[in-house]
């Protein structure tokens, strides 16, 4: 069974996160909790496996 | 013209019954002449099960109320001797849009697996669809088949005894009153027998409102299913365009909670939607309008006693996704055989447990289906319509993303998995979908197709292996139908009954799903698995 990835797993981390935080800029509240919806079901599509995207939700979940 | 729900099909009539010093008893009595009632006593008369059925009014459905017919239901109509008049009145469709906004954001194919006798699904208004039961009831009445329907008969007290039923109706010439060895309640989400047996229903009520406007117009629209989300013509809410036969549309509009019913069902106001929808030219006559608010509940048990409930009056679900009247039918497919064995001292009385674990089972799948349908089309939280809205843009550019649509799913029979019934699968390789307790899905054989060789009666089907042309236990008899390699020009059945296996013998019950499988005949295997299928293991 595939597993969730938990460990660093991004190249130039501060990269991305510049980028992700950048898509947002000049957005409404409503426009950006859109864009992050279809984010998500973009990358949940992408891992497809139902049972890591199981996982996923658990660890989000527990994290908060 | 007269439409076909104002004309009277079964008016009352004086019953000889009703002359008794005591009442007569009967084997069955069906409260309701509804699809349900009439699919149950159709079942039952061409068993030769002599069979009464009370209904307080005497027509069909008034207006369309359900349009939608699948294909499990047609294949137990075909049985029923009615089938094939649905589909030919019927319309198909095949194309579904869904819109968005004021955009179409994408289209799908019903593309139904190839090699089935019927087709996925046919729009009918219920009126037909009662009208042809009724027409299918006076056939079997002419061939001598025990078989009546009392109009004007309304049913005003139940009395649930040890061995009987006790049953008071009220008819335009006064009260009187009738036994019955097994009483079945098809008498619709009101049922007022559940309301005298004092039984619960328990489920919840989505707080919205739909308007439904059947409206007969000249359109060129194509046959297809059109839904909408958030359209300009009805901000905020969905709607759905659907054909039935005659040139009647079906228009469904999602009004929310806070409404005036009264004002709502105004022609003015109709009208008003209607040419919101159409453009102000649009010529149309009004056909049938409702309101009806989504309710999904279901009983603890079907099976009280000596009374039976069956259909609406057992459990209710949203019409997304077209499950009340299929659903019920596929009651009716479970409880015929079960009652007839019963009657004829074939089975235990307990044999009607297994309804409940197998119907319960069926009824909470469409709950949960038909309840995720009504969570897409209307969100209950900010972020839950924030995703559907999200899954909508995305689906008009990517495939993805179109999976996760759910304006209503195309009803499917369940499984009876877990069934008292079913004997563990003993066919090593055996494809999925015909394992113990499902449906047989249909075949194309050289010479027809394979559902209507099994008949509404146990059947031994074997392919490429040997078997007796009948197996006799308890007096319980199954018949073989003897298929091979040269029977299956397309190489489904081997595809849908074989899988990995070279041979197979199924034991299939009278509605036609799966009781027991094994890669050849074994006869002690058979008669257990017989002995298990009619509640004797
Ligand atoms: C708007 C709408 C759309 C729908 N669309 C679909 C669809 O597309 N597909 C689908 O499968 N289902 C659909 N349904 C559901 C479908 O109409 C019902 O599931 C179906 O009619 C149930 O049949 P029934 O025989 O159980 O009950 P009913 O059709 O309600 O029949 C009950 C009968 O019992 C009789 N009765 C009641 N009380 C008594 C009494 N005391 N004495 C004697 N007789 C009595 C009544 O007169 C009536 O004839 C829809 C429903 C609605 C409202």
């Amino acid at each position: 069974m595939a597993k969730l990835t938990l460990t660093p797993n991004i190249d130039l981390p501060d990269d991305f996160y510049a980028e992700l935080i950048e898509a947002h800029d000049g957005l409404t509240k409503t426009e950006s909790d859109a864009l992050n919806a279809r984010l998500v079901l973009i990358f949940a599509n992408h891992i497809g496996d139902r049972a890591v995207l199981a996982e996923a939700i658990r660890v989000a979940k527990e994290a908060g | 013209m007269t439409k076909i729900f104002e004309v009277s099909l079964y008016p009352y009539e004086r019953s000889p019954d009703q002359d008794r010093v005591s009442p007569k008893r009967h084997p069955v009595v069906v409260i309701g002449a509804g699809p349900i009632g009439l699919g149950l006593a159709i079942d039952l008369a061409q068993a030769d099960v002599p069979v009464v059925v009370l209904d307080e009014n005497d027509k069909v459905s008034f207006g369309s109320r359900a349009i939608c017919f699948a294909k499990r239901p047609l294949e137990i109509l075909d049985r029923l001797g009615c089938g094939e008049r649905m589909v030919a009145k019927g319309v198909e469709w095949e194309l579904g849009k869904v819109f968005f906004d004021e955009r179409q954001v994408f289209e799908f194919h019903l593309q139904p697996e190839s090699g089935h006798q019927r087709p996925a699904f046919i729009n009918l208004q219920q009126y037909y669809f009662e009208q042809f039961m009724v027409e299918r009831v006076r056939e079997l009445q002419a061939m001598g088949k025990p078989i009546e329907i009392r109009g004007g008969n309304k049913v005003v007290a139940v009395g649930n005894h040890p061995d009987h039923t006790h049953i008071e109706i009220e008819t335009p010439e006064g009260p009187y009153e009738l036994e019955a060895d097994w009483l079945v309640a098809c008498d619709g989400a009101n049922s007022p027998t559940r309301r005298m047996l004092n039984l619960d229903f328990v489920g919840e009520v989505f707080e919205d409102n739909f308007l439904i406007a059947d409206v007969v117009m000249e359109a060129d629209f194509p046959t297809e299913r059109w839904f909408w989300f958030d359209p300009p013509f009805n901000r905020g809410q969905s709607a759905l365009l659907h054909k039935q036969p005659d040139n009647v549309w079906r228009i469904d509009f999602q009004i929310g909670w806070d409404i005036d019913r009264e004002k709502e069902l105004k022609p003015e106001n109709i009208d008003r939607r209607v040419r919101a929808m159409f453009g102000p030219e649009v010529e149309y006559e009004l056909e049938w309008s409702s309101i009806y608010t989504f309710q999904c509940r279901l009983m603890e048990k079907f099976h009280h006693g000596r009374v039976i409930f069956a259909g609406d009056s057992a459990h209710l679900v949203s019409p997304f996704g077209a499950r009340g009247a299929n659903s019920g039918l596929q009651d009716t497919d479970n409880l015929g055989w079960k009652l007839n064995l019963i009657l004829e001292g074939k089975a235990p009385v307990s044999l009607l447990d297994s309804y409940d674990a197998e119907r319960i089972h069926g009824a909470e799948e469409n709950i949960v289906n038909s309840t995720r349908s009504t969570d897409f089309i209307t969100p209950k939280s900010q972020i839950s319509r924030v995703f559907r809205d999200a899954v909508l843009n995305l689906a008009e550019r990517h495939a993805f993303a179109r999976p996760f649509v759910n304006s209503g799913r195309l009803s499917v029979p369940c499984s009876y998995d877990g069934s008292p019934l079913n004997t563990p699968d003993a066919l090593e390789g055996g494809p999925a979908h015909t394992r113990p307790g499902a449906p047989c899905p249909d075949v194309p054989l050289g010479d027809g197709y394979l559902l209507p060789k099994l008949g509404g009666r146990f059947t031994l089907l074997t392919i490429n292996a040997d078997a007796p042309d009948e197996v006799e236990q308890g007096g319980i008899t199954a018949t073989r139908l003897a298929l091979s390699a040269k029977d299956d020009p397309s190489g489904a059945l081997a595809a849908r009954y074989l899988g990995e296996a070279p041979s197979a013998v199924y034991l299939i019950r009278p509605d036609q799903h799966v009781a027991a499988r094994f890669p050849e005949y074994n006869d002690a295997q058979v008669r257990f698995a017989i002995r298990r299928a009619t509640g004797k293991e």
